[in-house]
């Protein structure tokens, strides 16, 4: 039984699926990760209870291949996918936080020195929330790939900044969706981090005709598993 | 069944959803004494990181329209993030153990690919000698900086080190959650 008291905790994330904080290939977590060992905290209400959004406060910004009225430059791409839990039970009505890089690969960001077009009718962020049964969608344009530095000739495969936020603080993931067929990703050390190949091919979206729009715009679906519960209270 | 969707670096790019407002969770009208939050996050060569997401969220008191209990600041070019919100109170641990008032705290940055879970309490509360987390981390200084401290009677402050300094200074205590 879930009380208000003693709600379910989450369960482990299964061995391989996550990076490590380590991860020697990409340069920046050098002197970023942790060396000492983390304490392990079983779950209580602090990471059991997470924020919930409401759409008055945080409004939805379903398409971000407009600005003012004006197209953004680009490949016009429709994204859209269903989140659900470890049980596979849909995530309703959840915030999904979107960002991306524009057409030419640069963000609108003013960190961004790579020499490629700014978009003046792109900004690249976006905001939407799941319905009932847990789907999600959203317009965009495709972005491109950049170069990053972390190597010679480092460039990141296309991908989209996704974040979003479960049923719980312990739930919450920052992730990266990729673009299926890209030949970047298998020289990304960012995308190789994740240890397990299967693991790594679920955060690659997969072209989706059924949403594809004809003489409009193409069709991604990409689906999302946040971390389910474990099956028992945690009084023990 | 699939097992969760494997997490990505937030990279350094993602203030393109920064609102800068919602380091403020008081400013849907919350009810409650306000406290302020801030510190800074340092690299293993005892530089700011400047590109963070700090997030705040807390428990206590419970979130609704008025108070989100959830919070995201930028690290700025000292590295300093700061935050306004409601002081929590203590909520319940496992079995019947009570927890000190505390904050949960999410960092994300460029060469972090999965969030740093930590936690901010409040120095001298009298909950602290008996809290569940506090209690199990035998080293002082470790538990220690675990602690917020006072700068005056409403603004609290806590750094965290992603490594130990070349002075020694301790490593933050990071969470496995």
């Amino acid at each position: 039984m879930q009380s208000e008291r003693h709600p379910l905790p989450f369960r482990e994330y299964a061995p391989g699926t996550q990076p490590p904080y380590d991860a020697p290939a990409y340069g920046s977590t050098h002197k970023r990760h942790p060396q000492e060992s983390l304490v392990q905290l079983p779950h209580t209400i602090t990471e059991t209870a997470g924020p919930r959004f409401s759409i008055a406060h945080f409004p939805p910004i379903p398409d971000l291949s407009i600005v003012d009225g004006k197209t953004a430059l680009g490949e016009r791409i429709i994204v859209h996918g269903r989140i659900t839990d470890e049980d596979g039970r849909p995530v309703p009505n959840t915030i999904v936080e979107i960002w991306q890089a524009n057409a030419s690969g640069r963000y609108q960001h003013p960190a961004d020195q790579h020499d490629a077009a700014v978009d003046p009718n792109f900004r690249g962020e976006g905001r939407v929330y799941t319905d009932d049964e847990g789907w999600y969608r959203f317009t965009s344009i495709k972005p491109g790939a950049y170069p990053w530095r972390n190597h010679h000739n480092a460039w990141r495969p296309n991908h989209i900044h996704f974040s979003f936020f479960g049923s719980g603080f312990a739930a919450r993931l920052v992730t990266q969706m990729y673009f299926p067929g890209d030949p970047l990703l298998e020289l990304d050390p960012i995308f190789l981090s994740i240890p397990d190949e299967a693991a790594r091919n679920r955060v690659v979206c997969a072209l989706d005709m059924t949403i594809t729009e004809p003489e409009w715009a193409l069709g991604y679906r990409w689906d999302v598993v946040l971390r389910g519960r474990e099956a028992t209270p945690m009084e023990a | 069944m699939p097992s969760a969707t494997s997490g990505q670096t937030i990279g350094p790019f993602w203030h393109l959803i920064e609102h800068p407002e919602w380091a403020d969770l008081t400013r849907f009208g919350a009810a409650g004494a306000r406290v302020t939050l801030s510190g800074s996050v340092i690299d293993g060569d005892g530089n700011p990181v400047t590109d963070a997401a700090v997030e705040l969220w807390q428990a206590d008191p419970p979130a609704n329209e008025s108070f989100p209990g959830f919070g995201r600041c930028r690290t700025d070019q000292r590295g300093e993030f700061r935050f306004t919100t409601v002081k929590p109170g203590p909520v319940p641990g496992r079995g019947n153990a009570q927890q000190a008032p505390h904050f949960a705290i999410a960092l994300h940055a460029r060469g972090l690919l999965k969030a740093l879970m930590t936690r901010a309490y409040f120095v001298g509360e009298p909950l602290n000698e008996t809290d569940p987390l506090l209690s199990s981390i035998d080293d002082s200084q470790r538990r220690a900086a675990l602690l917020a401290r006072p700068e005056s009677e409403s603004h609290w402050r806590i750094d965290i080190r992603l490594q130990r300094g070349a002075r020694g200074e301790t490593e933050s205590v990071f969470l496995d959650i």
